[in-house]
Order: structure tokens, then C-alpha cells, then sequence
């Protein structure tokens, strides 16, 4: 039986070059993998006697060009981020895999052929973060509207959206506008430096 | 003269068998589907970027519009993923009542997806019978949160209050005279557990109520035994969680195998099927009701014996008692921080999936020390299942589908978020 900690020892040696990091933190392990062996990464984690994640549990993709920009930090980072969770049901693991992608053109290969699931999480990293999935078969837009004009959950796009829909008297029919409503944002985005090592330390000591 | 066989047909998005909002576009042959494309989003509400502009608890309320039919499970697997960023536990109590409410919960899940899986099949009792027995557990949830459906009734660190000692009665009007009342509120003289235990008593024959009309119904049985069959392998590939996952024969249940709060000390069974089709995941499903019986009576008997406290006492997470602020400064203090700005999560990332009636539940959360979620995802298990509608669907009958929607218990809420 792998455990969590075994399953961590382990996945050195599985991945080699290809794993950048890996973090235990809440009784969770998170791998952070080179983007361009993603397929390879998958596919071993699949088959692998000692892993066998046989199901992809969730895809998302992950803007981190704001990441504790109230705390001041600057972004040294890769601006995208792909992020699988797995699961093993044979050794009732999970675990989690990133991928960091670069801002200009954030692409990876598609593991729709790994995990067929991946298909409609895939189509929504790409409708909402604009990453592009290559070698998935179908990549359109999923949530949004037919015919909608950037990628709503990165960062730099705003809450309220750029576009409404009103009927029009004009035109006699519902169609596209500016939006009218305003951003209101009633509790501020703040980070605490007193708050930040406070809490789970007091747990653990 | 050639003849031309294959053509495009729209359904949905306003079809009562769409279960919501779905468009599905069909190329048929006859009437087999050759290839169905689902299309979904058209009651996206981007709740994941909403909640991004929120501090963490002002978010709980929109968990409740996820899944619509399901609403403290929703709940519980966000206050989960903040209580394992936080590091708190709930008190021992709160478990026992997340655990209560999660299975009435499952089976009001059940129910509506009972009724209304019957009803688009053609059986139109089902339905009435399933919404008498909703309506009781709706009352439930009316006496610890005062919202029939939307509760926001878990917080992080517990459950917003305790139990009540009293059931709301009815009143005689002109409709129902003073003996009809006094029969209405014969469940309701006593506490909150009384009427659930009352509910839990009548509960197995009402079950028994809804096989009789399905199980060996002939008709029942010629649409579903058989439709959309997936193997158990498939279905693990297909992302299948919950009754969908265990209906092709895998046992699997995130309550057995990765249990959380108190689901490893409760006493159930974990019904799977044999033929992976729709016919097994109804048995499945049904089944499940009687075991969420099972774990509704023990914890009853449990809340019963042992009162104590349903939150934790951490004035930074939770607000001070009203009597105190009158006459603490700190309460007022403390009140005014949370409620102005909220609390902190330390930097790092969480995944805390729970067995939601429809699968497994997932919330990912990402904190970068704010007050705020930096992201929250949120995995439904509706959108792998509904993502499988064109394999379960191709080479069926266009009646065959609505079947299937109906099996895979699909509510746009969630799907859509």
C-alpha cells in the first residue's frame, strides 16, 4: 500500500528531470512539472504500479499575475498555471499536478488522451483563461456566450464584464451594449503580515 | 430519388426534459442519435470569479445556488476546504449536525431526482409522492436557518446555531379548520429531532411507496434497463463519481473511503450495481435513501444525549454573542473586524471534496494570505457526467436520451456554476 509520504519518494525517481518541485503541505502533495512533458508526466502517473491515477478528478487553469500584490510582492512567476488533481482509487490517494505556463502564449498539451474526462475541463481552462489545449480535438468556448470576446477569469478582466445585454428599441430586437453598472466593492482585498504566521503556527506548536 | 436519412435537431434549451437550461444539438439517423453536442453555460454566473471578489464567508451563500437541489452539501465542502487552510476542527456536535443535514439533504436530492426522473420517463405519481415527503424536509431546514432552500447554514469552525427546541406549528385559517390543524402539527409539538425522527419512522414505507410504482414496473424497466451502459473502467476515465461511479459497479464512496467529521463512526452500507445502466443506478439511488435513513436515526440519538457547543470560540472566525458586545469593548471590536473585513487564510492551497448526493463534490481553493479566496474552483460532478452524454447516447433512441439526462441527475446550477 503507498502512502502519501511513500508516494512522494517515489514519484522522484517515476519523473526525474521532468518534476520541478514537490510540496507537502496539509496532507497534500503537490508536484510542480516541467509543461512541456506534461503527457509523459500524465501518463506515468497513470500507469504506473505505484501511482495509478486512474481518474482525473479536476482541471483548472490558475492566473497568478496577481498573487499577493497587496503584500507587494512582484511577479517572478509564469503568469498561467494548469492545475490537475488526480486520484487513485486502488490506493485511495490524491494528488496534484502544475503546470506553469509562460504569458505571451500559454499552451500544453492536451491529456484528453489519457483521461478522456479531461475534454470539458479542458474546453473551460481555454474559455475562461485562454490556454490553449494542443491536440484537443474540439477546443471552443463551453460557458461563455456564443460569440464572446476575451477570457473572463483572468485577472485583468473586469468583474462586471465589458458588454451587457438590453433590448435595443432601435434595432427592435436584444443585442450587445457598454455596460452600464460599476465595479462595488465593498471589503478590500488586504494581506496582514501579523495575521499570515499567526494562525497554523498556533495549531502546530 | 435518394433518400436523406440524417438530420440536425435542436433540443432544449426550454424543454422540460432538459432538467434547466441545456441545449443539446443532435444529428440523428431516424431516430437513433448519431452524435450529441451538449451545450452548456447558459446559466453561467461565474460564481468561482464572484467568490474571488469576496471575503471567504460572504461566498457561503452563493455555494447554495450551485447545486440548487443539494444546498448544504454544497456548503460543506467549501467550509471543509477553509477549515483545512484555517487548521480548525468543528466541535464534535457541529459534525454530528453537518452529518444530519448532509444525508436529509441527499435525500432531498433523491427525491427530486426520483420525481422528476419518472416524470420525464412518463410516470407522473412518482413525483407527487416524492414532493410530499420534500416538503417536510424543507421544514427542516426552515427551523435551523429560517430558508427553505438557500441556508447558509454552515460556517467555518461549525454550524450557524443550534438545533431548535421547537418546530413552527400551524395556524387554523379558512382552509384547514382547528381539528385538521391540530392533525397537521401532531410532529411538530416537540423539538427540531422530534420531527425528524418522526420523519425517519414513515420514511422506509414511503421508499417502499416509490419501488412499488418502479421497480417491477414493466415500463419503468423497458426504458431504463439496458440505456446508456458504461463499464466500470469507462467510468472511472470518464471522471464518474457517486451513484453514476457505483451503479457500474465500483465501490466507491468518499463517506467510506476518505471519510470527514463523523461519517466513520455511523453504521451504513454502500449499495453498487452490477449493470452499469440506468436501471441499476435508480436501484442504487433508492437504496441510498434507506441507508441516509439510517444515518439520519443515529445521529439523532447521538445529538440527543450529548449538547454542548456548534461552534468553536475564536472571535476571530466567528462574531461575539450580542449580550457581550453591549458590554465588551474587544467583542465589539472583534465584530466590527469580521464583518468589515473578515478573516485570513494563510498562503497555500486546499482540495476538500466531499460525497455529494450527485458524486464527489470539490473545492479548490487557493489563498495567497488575503481575506479574500485568490481562486476558488469548484468541482461539480454534474459537468464530467453531463460531459459523457454523446458516448452514453450514441446509438439510442432520441427517447433514450431524455432517460439518460435523467440518470445522470444533472441540475445546471453546478454544472454551469
Amino acid at each position: 500500500m503507498t502512502t502519501l509520504a511513500s508516494l512522494a519518494e517515489s514519484v522522484d525517481e517515476l519523473l526525474g528531470s521532468a518534476l520541478h518541485s514537490r510540496r507537502l503541505d496539509l496532507n497534500e502533495l503537490t508536484l510542480e512539472v516541467d509543461s512541456a512533458e506534461i503527457g509523459s508526466v500524465c501518463t506515468r502517473l497513470r500507469d504506473d504500479p505505484s501511482c495509478e491515477f486512474r481518474q482525473l478528478t479536476d482541471l483548472c487553469g490558475v492566473d497568478y499575475s496577481a498573487y499577493g500584490l497587496e503584500h507587494g510582492e512582484s511577479l517572478d512567476k509564469p503568469r498561467f498555471g494548469v492545475v490537475y488533481h488526480l486520484l487513485s482509487l486502488n490506493h485511495n490517494l490524491r494528488i496534484r499536478v502544475r503546470a506553469l505556463l509562460d504569458q505571451e502564449r500559454p499552451a500544453i498539451d492536451s491529456v484528453i488522451e489519457i483521461w478522456p474526462v479531461a475534454d470539458w475541463f479542458e474546453r473551460e481552462a481555454f474559455d475562461l483563461y485562454g490556454i490553449v489545449f494542443k491536440g484537443h480535438p474540439d477546443l471552443r468556448r463551453i460557458l461563455t456566450d456564443y460569440g464572446f470576446i476575451g477570457h473572463p477569469f483572468r485577472k485583468d478582466f473586469p468583474l462586471s464584464g465589458h458588454v451587457e445585454m438590453a433590448y435595443d428599441e432601435d434595432k427592435g430586437r436584444v443585442a450587445y451594449r457598454p455596460v452600464t453598472v460599476e465595479d462595488r466593492i465593498l471589503v478590500p482585498r488586504t494581506i496582514r503580515e501579523d495575521t499570515q504566521t499567526g494562525r497554523r503556527q498556533a495549531e502546530t506548536g | 430519388m435518394a433518400e436523406i436519412r440524417n438530420y440536425t435537431m435542436n433540443f432544449g434549451p426550454q424543454h422540460p426534459a432538459a432538467h434547466g437550461v441545456l441545449r443539446v444539438i443532435l444529428e440523428m439517423d431516424g431516430e437513433v442519435i448519431g452524435r450529441c453536442d451538449p451545450h452548456i453555460g447558459l446559466l453561467h454566473r461565474a460564481t468561482e470569479k464572484l467568490a474571488e471578489s469576496k471575503p471567504f464567508n460572504q461566498s457561503i451563500g452563493y455555494m447554495d445556488r450551485l447545486d440548487y437541489v443539494s444546498m448544504m452539501c454544497n456548503e460543506h465542502a467549501y467550509v471543509l476546504a477553509i477549515e483545512k487552510m484555517l487548521g480548525i476542527r468543528p466541535p464534535l456536535r457541529a459534525q454530528y449536525i453537518r452529518v444530519l443535514f448532509d444525508e436529509i439533504t441527499r435525500i432531498l436530492n433523491h427525491c427530486l431526482w426520483l420525481g422528476a426522473h419518472a416524470l420525464d420517463v412518463g410516470a407522473m405519481t412518482v413525483f407527487l409522492y416524492c414532493f410530499r415527503e420534500r416538503e417536510d424536509l424543507m421544514d427542516c431546514y426552515e427551523a435551523v436557518s429560517g430558508a427553505r432552500m438557500h441556508a447558509t447554514y454552515y460556517r467555518p469552525g461549525g454550524v450557524y446555531r443550534d438545533l431548535p427546541e421547537q418546530m413552527p406549528q400551524y395556524i387554523p385559517t379558512g382552509r384547514h379548520s382547528e381539528t385538521e390543524t391540530e392533525q397537521r402539527n401532531q410532529d411538530r409539538s416537540g423539538s427540531l429531532l422530534d420531527f425528524i425522527e418522526a420523519f425517519t419512522e414513515r420514511f422506509p414505507a414511503c421508499v417502499d411507496e416509490y419501488e412499488t410504482l418502479l421497480s417491477d414496473n414493466r415500463i419503468w424497466k423497458q426504458r431504463t434497463v439496458d440505456i446508456g451502459v458504461i463499464a466500470p473502467e469507462r467510468a472511472i476515465a470518464l471522471g464518474f463519481t457517486g451513484p453514476m461511479l457505483r451503479g457500474s459497479g465500483v465501490e466507491w464512496d468518499l463517506r467510506k473511503k476518505q471519510p470527514y467529521e463523523v461519517y466513520d463512526q455511523m453504521d451504513f452500507d454502500i449499495p453498487i450495481g452490477t449493470n452499469g445502466d440506468c436501471y441499476d443506478r435508480y436501484l442504487c439511488r433508492v437504496e441510498e435513501m434507506r441507508q441516509s435513513n439510517r444515518i439520519i436515526r443515529q445521529c439523532i440519538e447521538w445529538l440527543r444525549s450529548n449538547p454542548g457547543p456548534v461552534i468553536i470560540d475564536d472571535y476571530k472566525l466567528i462574531p461575539p454573542s450580542r449580550e457581550s458586545m453591549k458590554g465588551d469593548m474587544e467583542s465589539l471590536i472583534h465584530h466590527f473586524k469580521l464583518f468589515t473585513e473578515g478573516y485570513f487564510v494563510p498562503e497555500g492551497e486546499a482540495y476538500a471534496a466531499i460525497e455529494h448526493p450527485k458524486g464527489e463534490f470539490g473545492i479548490y481553493l487557493i489563498s495567497d494570505g488575503a481575506n479574500k479566496p485568490y481562486r476558488c474552483k469548484i468541482r461539480a460532478p454534474g459537468f464530467a457526467h453531463l460531459a459523457s452524454l454523446h458516448e452514453m447516447c450514441q446509438g439510442h433512441m432520441l427517447a433514450d436520451m431524455v432517460a439518460i439526462i435523467g440518470t445522470q441527475d444533472i441540475v445546471f446550477g453546478e454544472i454551469d456554476r
